[in-house]
């Protein structure tokens, strides 16, 4: 650890390990709810439906600072949502935690679209079997469809950090580029691109991405293969 | 008792079913697509009707007159689906107790030690299900759903994706259940030599309506009801063990009149059900002589029906029961086959196929 410290400037250490806290943060706090609006998107009939899965995909294709303009005037200081959540204590704006929101935004329909294929595949009738047999809807979904599409969620919940890891444009336009509470390791990289003689920095700190992200990619697929051979009955 | 009463818009047709199941083993006998399953499926509270009512020992399931619906996980119907749908994800064992789980405390309840020996599964408990064979896959659901201590058995053709040889393996089971469990069951089958072998009682659908009602000797014995068609159609015999020979056949005593059977494994008393494929009896109006066949009926001509086509369905009274042959129209004139001559029915032994041979 202390090597990588000495290898790396504090100020690179920093925001790697800021990276890190906010990917995960983002990816952890974004699923549960990407786990139920692909449930929902899957296999329910309900009005607005078709304006739900538009809503959801709207971070994918707006330009990214688009996103983190409207992240700002929601979630600002001054914003509605963010002016409301500043009276109790919770502040986005130019924070890590809003980097973390930006990250879970724009993350966000990845892990939809990844869960809500896995989703797809699970056999209803499979549901309706544990339904006669006793289980009420949310054992049904603890019992049956979880386990079996967790491979599918498992590629969500790497795609969405990998995602998170790589976001730059909302977030710099939503929270900005503070070294220690914003500065993540894209935006880090670009600023050191900026100031003469950043070039070494800026290569150490892609090297690390890489590492981060094939590294994630390996332990998902282990997992995932380790989750398909229980779903697959084997 | 269950009683079921619907309206359900099925494409093409209407669906307007009454009927009354009692203890025992009630088949939803018909064609495919006559709407059986949509019957069982709102039983188990898989599928709303647009209109009925459904009750169970007095409790009621579902009346849409009054907005009463029970969602299918607190109905404890123990399913058993046509192609199984055991979870795959599950080792055998984790899938018979999957409904344990859920059962109520209080509820009667089958030990899964009794269950994996009335059904022969202990040696599969530790394998998933991907590498069982069909008969083993749908074996594991019968214990499955027997095992949530279900109030109810209901079995929507439980054989149709089994080839012949599955068939004869897994029928036993639904037998031992009927006469082992004693648990009441509505089972959804299109064929005859099923309905012969487990139903207490038949229900007849035709084009989404109730065409009759009764006994399975009632209603298999009766010429007017073939929802199988007119190949399939054949009476039921209630008959005694009464002996074994060494020569491999073994002699019913069906009404005083001796049956020959090929041997089957039952004890000398025992009361089988026999199943006559009206196509494989031959009448006579002399008693023969000089002829392999060894089954002959004596028997005076109830009805005689015939329709359109070359053949003809003569229903016999034997003191055996009733008797139904297949003829053709041809013979039945040159022969005077009408309502009081006397004739016999001649079946041969090995025309009886195991699967036309059922307990009780």
């Amino acid at each position: 650890m202390s090597a990588e410290a000495a290898w790396l400037g504090p100020e690179e250490w920093q925001a790697v390990m800021l990276s890190l806290r906010v990917s995960i943060w983002a990816t952890l706090a974004a699923l549960p709810l990407a786990v139920f609006v692909a449930y929902a998107l899957a296999r329910w009939q309900f009005p607005g439906k078709q304006i739900v899965n538009s809503l959801v995909h709207l971070p994918l294709i707006l330009p990214p600072v688009v996103t983190g303009y409207l992240l700002l005037m929601l979630f600002g200081t001054k914003g509605p949502v963010g002016g409301a959540l500043q009276q109790i204590g919770i502040v986005f704006a130019f924070r890590w935690t809003g980097a973390a929101l930006a990250a879970a935004v724009m993350a966000f329909p990845l892990m939809v679209r990844a869960i809500r294929l896995s989703v797809e595949a699970v056999d209803p009738k499979l549901e309706q079997a544990a339904a006669t047999l006793g289980a009420s809807r949310l054992m049904c979904f603890a019992t049956i469809t979880l386990p079996m599409i967790l491979p599918g969620l498992i590629a969500g919940v790497v795609l969405g950090f990998a995602k998170a890891m790589g976001e730059f444009g909302a977030t710099i336009t939503f929270v900005s580029s503070i070294p220690g509470q914003t500065q993540t390791l894209p935006s880090a990289i670009y600023t050191f691109l900026q100031v003469p003689g950043g070039e070494t920095a800026a290569l150490r700190l892609t090297l690390v991405s890489i590492a981060i992200a094939l590294t994630a990619l390996l332990l998902s697929e282990l997992l995932a293969r380790r989750a398909a051979d229980r779903a697959g009955g084997r | 008792m269950l009683t079921v009463s619907l309206q359900h818009a099925l494409p093409g047709f209407g669906l307007d079913v009454q009927f009354e199941a009692p203890p025992g083993v009630t088949v939803l006998f018909g064609r495919s697509g006559t709407g059986k399953t949509t019957v069982i499926q709102v039983v188990a509270g898989l599928l709303r009707p647009d209109q009925g009512r459904v009750a169970l020992e007095g409790e009621v399931l579902c009346d849409t007159s009054r907005g009463q619906w029970l969602p299918p996980h607190k109905r404890r119907m123990g399913y058993v689906f046509q192609e199984g749908r055991l979870f795959p994800h599950l080792t055998v064992r984790q899938n018979l107790a999957f409904g344990q789980w859920f059962a109520p405390r209080a509820a009667k309840r089958e030990s899964l030690e009794r269950v994996v020996e009335l059904l022969g599964i202990g040696p599969l408990l530790h394998r998933r299900p991907g590498h069982l064979s069909g008969g083993e896959k749908q074996r594991v659901a019968i214990g499955r759903a027997l095992l949530s201590a279900p109030r109810m058995i209901l079995a929507d053709e439980p054989l149709s994706a089994l080839d012949e040889a599955r068939k004869a393996e897994i029928l036993p089971y639904f037998e031992r259940l009927r006469d082992e469990i004693g648990i009441p069951m509505l089972y959804v089958s299109h064929s005859a030599a099923e309905v012969a072998r487990l139903a207490t009682t038949v229900v007849v659908l035709q084009d989404g309506r109730v065409q009759r009602q009764g006994t399975a000797a009632e209603v298999l014995g009766d010429p007017a009801v073939m929802p199988a068609g007119v190949r399939a159609a054949g009476a039921l015999l209630q008959a005694r063990v009464a002996r074994h020979h060494s020569d491999g056949l073994t002699e019913l005593d069906a009404g005083g009149v001796p049956l020959f059977l090929p041997q089957i494994a039952k004890a000398p008393g025992s009361v089988v059900r026999v199943r006559i494929s009206a196509h494989e009896v031959i009448l006579s109006r002399h008693r023969p002589e000089g002829l392999s066949a060894l089954n002959i009926l004596p028997g005076t001509v109830e009805h005689l029906r015939t329709g359109g086509g070359p053949g003809a369905m003569v229903s016999l009274t034997t003191p055996a029961g009733r008797v139904l042959a297949r003829v053709t129209r041809r013979s039945a004139q040159a022969l005077g086959l009408e309502t009081g001559a006397e004739c016999f029915a001649i079946v041969k032994t090995v025309s009886i196929a195991p699967e036309d041979i059922g307990g009780g």
